[in-house]
């Protein structure tokens, strides 16, 4: 057999390239929105931080060379984003869904108006690391060039679910995030720590972005985003709040949204819709499949309105 | 903080010494005149952004009244593009008061105009207000299901409401893509992919005298009868009810399921409705531009209006006045479309953070005049 | 290109080397423009004006009327084909008296665009793509469009020439007549250089999304594909994904090779700017406009990107001998006999659709070849 034709392997392989390129903004925004959840907000603004932070990490990448620098820029934008959420939804009566849903507006807003100058040029991306080397075929080699950003959010996700339980800092979140009052009891103070925490998820967002930008697809376009930062805070209530489900949601996602593009690419050509639809009937099927009326969402912060 | 004030000492009739009509208005400006003030200030944080990047804030605020509110022409725009989102943010303002927070309401407006597109076709023939009606309770009966199912899945699966209804959304879109490109799809519409195009006796014309569709009526009718709905019926009190406390309502012996199932399926029904009208007042077929985005900007008037249906009515002509002067904020300014994303951005946090000053202004307050007297009198 | 608002951060921009001859132009532009002009020309864009693609071809033509004399325009970017855009012209019109308007997206013609012919008598409309019919549409209303078709052909030549796997791939947008000209004028471009070759589309469902796009880039190249070419409104993606995995691309609407000097062979590009500048030349003598425009590459409608550095001598003989008949105008792609995919007849032996043939803008066929399916 030619080594280049691969067939219907194709679509193993796809959903296996799949789930590592398209899942890394999925992981950091709702490995951060998994964060600010857990200590009791919710910000639905992260698809405007995303667009903001893809933007940021294009532009301060084009400016000096460094794609590093543009991934730096977009975690700090990203918590600005954050901290402005959570210093604002502090003040007594301010609803966290509704000024995430004007900070999305505004975070796309900012990132298109001063966006422009950069659709044009041309930015360094992020580096892979070529794990495939093993193998002989190619579509395998490129399926598992393997950004640095994917690894570093699986050990994200396993260094987060691990610190949840076993670390002052994640107790203090879950403590907040379950009951402001035992926390005032305790003597926190839960409008910092829920400021840290959104602060911190707007940073992972910003990150999620600038892979967008940087790496895959790898441009700075105003249709970058297709609601991956909207998806992903849902995906947070999928994974029940927990980061290893974070990062599993997101794998599962990035590989059913290439099953579309892999089965017609294998001849499978009717009804693409449907299959672009997959990652959204599997995620529904998953949820109804795993709830029960008995048992009422398990790990919910106490504290998180949509929840309540 | 003001609720500290007890409302065991207001007496029934005015505070002592003042004049109960001035009271009941001094309660009533409150509600207008914090998002009014709120308004302003948001738009003074903006004219410091349009300073900043070298343009007129004059000369801006002066482009979006003309285009917006400051002619017959403008305001007609802005009501055509209130129209959708008055049914869009039913769909979020009514689960809301049970508590619920539904954010896919695009799915039942796209799955509403394939439905009523679908039901003119079947019904090709027959009188035309027959048609219009089928396809309204076509259109309603699709985006009732969809969102009702989601209310379903609440309340008898416990499955979060907020991811099922965004990803029902994206199914629906898909299904309207597969069915329009497809099974539906009229051989003539070319290079636009669309349902047979109605007949003119089908489609809804605009009001006497008026370059706005019946839509906007539609849409305002719709916003009364729920506020009715939740004002001043038994269901609507049993849903403030459950929306307060699930366990509460279940002990007093209220049905929580099916009034769950009820308001939600009625919610999406309206969302479906203005699916309906986009195919038979705008598009004349349904098509692609189905899912141009309503049903979320939906969720941000719900949440403006706090889920008031009669506040819907203004924010929603707001929203549409802003976007009817974004074009010729582009046009006369040489600015970037975003820019109205922008303005909208910084407005609505200004409006929404404005919601922490409600009960805290003394002139707003009857309760606290009181007490303020109270205290003089003590010194 | 870019007569808009553009960064006050100018000397940051410098750094970069393209962009910047763009952002010295817009900021010598004056802060406000006197609308007294004699005439004022709209254009109304689906997209924003500039994304390396559909949109910004449209942009850059529009961007070439502002140099004449009396003529003012005004445009409009993000509008969609829904209430939007009646309002939009009808906004033009009363306050900006516009008395030209190019709406430039298909989804505007009906009936957004006809609702406005018939409100506005004395404002003359011309859209692209659309098909005007003098049966049914008024005379102030009108369509203009390019035989971009030619230009993927001559994408097919070259693409045929270069490939080694002979398969290539397409990234569409919806099976639209349009885009099926393009698939199949591709393929019929590459089999005239060797009948084997077959062409994998995969549809991505909608005009404008880059996350798939790059997906159906890759599972097109895992399948063995070395050339690339697409027809969605921006065309970024596809090219830097496919060269990014080493494959060839063509590129489509703009010149992309900037975007991938290395793989880039060549380009089907509009020149929106001839078109734009033929109508307003014809309102300003006060002519009456053309009802129903179309060209080709002779009248200069459409142009190729000049060949990359990987184009072959073989490839650049039959691209230039190719280009040479058809800049004589009547070039039949769809010719027979040919069947489609399916196995139905679509031109029989002798019959031949030159470039004009007015059936080509219903196509509702994939060719024989090309691996896909119409819904």
């Amino acid at each position: 057999m030619d080594p280049t034709d691969i067939g219907l392997w194709g679509v193993p392989l796809a959903i296996l390239g799949g789930a590592i390129r398209v899942s890394t903004p999925f992981i950091f925004v709702s490995l951060g929105e998994a964060i600010t959840e857990r200590s009791g907000r919710i910000n639905l603004g992260l698809e405007g931080t995303l667009v903001f932070g893809a933007m940021t990490a294009y532009a301060i990448a084009v400016i000096s060379g460094s794609p590093w620098l543009g991934l730096f820029a977009a975690a700090a934008a990203g918590s600005f984003f954050g901290l402005f959420h959570g210093w604002i939804c502090k003040f007594p009566k301010v609803n966290d869904i509704a000024i995430g849903i004007a900070l999305m507006l505004f975070g796309s807003g900012l990132a298109f108006f001063f966006g422009k100058p950069f659709i044009q040029p041309k930015a360094p991306s992020l580096p892979a690391i070529p794990f495939g080397g093993w193998s002989d075929i190619p579509q395998v080699q490129a399926a598992l060039d393997v950004n640095v950003l994917f690894l570093i959010g699986a050990v994200l996700s396993a260094v987060l679910w691990w610190a949840f339980r076993n670390t002052r800092a994640g107790l203090i979140v879950r403590v907040v995030g379950d009951s402001s009052d035992a926390a005032r009891a305790m003597g926190l103070n839960p409008d910092t720590v829920c400021l840290l925490a959104t602060g911190v998820g707007g940073a992972f967002a910003g990150i999620g972005g600038a892979y967008l930008s940087l790496y895959y697809p790898g441009s700075w376009t105003e249709r970058i985003s297709s609601g991956q930062g909207l998806m992903a805070v849902a995906l947070v209530i999928f994974a029940r709040w927990n980061p290893l489900g974070c990062f599993a949601a997101a794998l599962l996602f990035g590989g059913a949204g290439a099953l579309g593009p892999a089965l017609q690419s294998v001849g499978v050509t009717q009804g693409y819709y449907l299959f672009y639809a997959a990652p959204y009937i599997l995620t529904l099927v998953i949820m109804i499949a795993t709830s029960s009326p008995g048992r009422s969402l398990a790990g919910a912060p106490g504290e998180l309105s949509i929840t309540k | 903080m003001a609720e500290t004030v007890s409302n065991a000492d207001v007496p029934m009739f005015g505070v002592r010494g003042y004049p109960a009509a001035l009271e009941r208005v001094a309660r009533r400006a409150e509600a207008f005149v914090i998002p009014v003030a709120a308004l302003i200030v948001g738009m003074a944080i903006f004219s410091l952004f349009i300073l900043a990047v070298g343009k007129s804030p004059l000369q801006l605020y002066e482009v979006m009244w003309r285009g917006g509110f400051g002619s017959w022409f403008s305001i007609q725009n802005s009501l055509s593009r209130a129209a959708p989102l008055l049914l869009a943010a039913l769909c979020v303002a009514l689960p809301a008061r049970l508590g619920l927070v539904v954010i896919g309401g695009e799915g039942a407006i796209v799955l509403g105009g394939v439905a009523a597109a679908a039901a003119a076709m079947a019904f090709n023939g027959a009188p035309s207000f027959i048609v219009i009606l089928v396809m309204g309770v076509a259109g309603m009966a699709a985006g009732g299901i969809w969102i009702g199912a989601v209310g379903a899945l609440r309340h008898y699966r416990a499955v979060n409401e907020t991811i099922s209804s965004l990803l029902m959304a994206y199914i629906a879109i898909a299904l309207m893509n597969q069915l329009v490109e497809g099974p539906l799809r009229d051989p003539a519409s070319l290079n636009k992919p669309s349902t047979q195009p109605l007949a003119e006796a089908y489609r809804i014309g605009n009001i006497p005298g008026m370059e706005v569709h019946w839509g906007i009526v539609v849409g305002i009718v719709a916003c009364v009868l729920s506020w009715v709905l939740i004002e001043k019926t038994r269901w609507g009190f049993a849903a403030r009810i459950a929306g307060g406390n699930v366990k509460a309502a279940q002990v007093q012996g209220l049905a929580v399921g099916p009034l769950i199932v009820g308001f939600t399926a009625l919610a999406g029904g309206f969302a479906g409705v203005a699916g309906m009208l986009e195919v038979a007042a705008v598009q004349g077929s349904a098509n692609a531009s189905l899912a141009a985005g309503y049903g979320y900007t939906g969720i941000l008037v719900a949440f403006l209006a706090r889920h008031n249906p009669l506040a819907i009515i203004p924010v929603a002509f707001l929203l549409g006045g802003i976007e009817a002067s974004g074009g010729l904020i582009q046009r006369r300014m040489d600015l970037p479309d975003a820019t109205v994303l922008v303005l909208q951005g910084m407005l609505f946090i200004v409006i929404l953070f404005s919601e922490t000053f409600y009960g805290r202004f003394k002139a707003f307050n009857p309760d606290l005049w009181k007490r303020s007297d109270h205290l003089k009198r003590i010194a | 290109m870019t007569d808009r608002f553009m960064l006050t951060r100018r000397d940051l921009l410098k750094t970069t080397a393209t962009g910047v001859a763009a952002l010295g132009l817009s900021n010598a532009l004056p802060m406000s423009r006197a609308f007294a002009a004699a005439a004022t020309v709209g254009f109304i864009y689906v997209g924003p004006k500039d994304d390396y693609g559909y949109n910004q071809a449209h942009a850059e033509g529009a961007a070439a009327l502002k140099g004449i004399e009396g003529i003012s325009v005004v445009e409009e970017e993000n509008v969609p084909e829904t209430v939007d855009v009646q309002k939009t012209m009808e906004s033009m019109i009363n306050l900006d008296g516009a008395a030209l308007i190019f709406p430039t997206s298909f989804g505007y013609f009906d009936p957004h665009m006809l609702a406005m012919c018939a409100k506005f008598p004395d404002v003359q409309f011309r859209h692209c793509g659309g098909m005007w019919d003098k049966a049914k549409h008024p005379m102030n209303a009108g369509s203009y469009f390019g035989y971009i078709g030619m230009g993927q052909y001559l994408n097919g030549v070259v693409a045929g020439h270069t490939t080694k796997s002979k398969k290539l791939g397409f990234v569409a947008a919806k099976p639209i007549p349009q885009v099926l000209l393009n698939i199949n004028s591709f393929l019929i471009g590459a089999r005239s250089v060797d009948p084997t070759i077959t062409c994998q589309v995969i549809f991505t469902g909608e005009w404008s999304l880059a996350v798939k796009e790059a997906e159906a880039t890759n599972a097109l190249v895992d399948q063995g594909i070395d050339v690339v070419t697409c027809h969605v409104d921006s065309p970024k993606v596809v090219v830097e994904t496919a060269a990014g995995r080493g494959a060839f691309v063509c590129g489509y609407h703009a010149n992309q090779s900037p975007l991938a000097p290395e793989k880039y062979l060549t380009g089907a590009e509009w020149n929106w700017a001839k078109v734009y500048k033929m109508f307003v030349d014809d309102f300003v003598a006060g002519k009456p406009l053309p009802n129903f425009t179309r060209g080709g590459l002779a009248d200069g409608f459409v142009k190729m990107s000049p060949l990359g550095p990987a184009v072959g001598e073989p490839a650049r003989k039959q691209f230039d001998a190719t280009l040479a008949e058809m800049m004589k105008g009547g070039f039949a792609v769809i010719k027979g006999p040919l069947k489609s995919n399916k196995g139905a007849v679509v031109a029989t032996e002798g019959q031949a659709f030159p470039e004009t043939a007015i059936e080509l803008e219903s196509m509702d066929y994939l060719v024989d070849g090309v691996v896909g399916s119409t819904a």
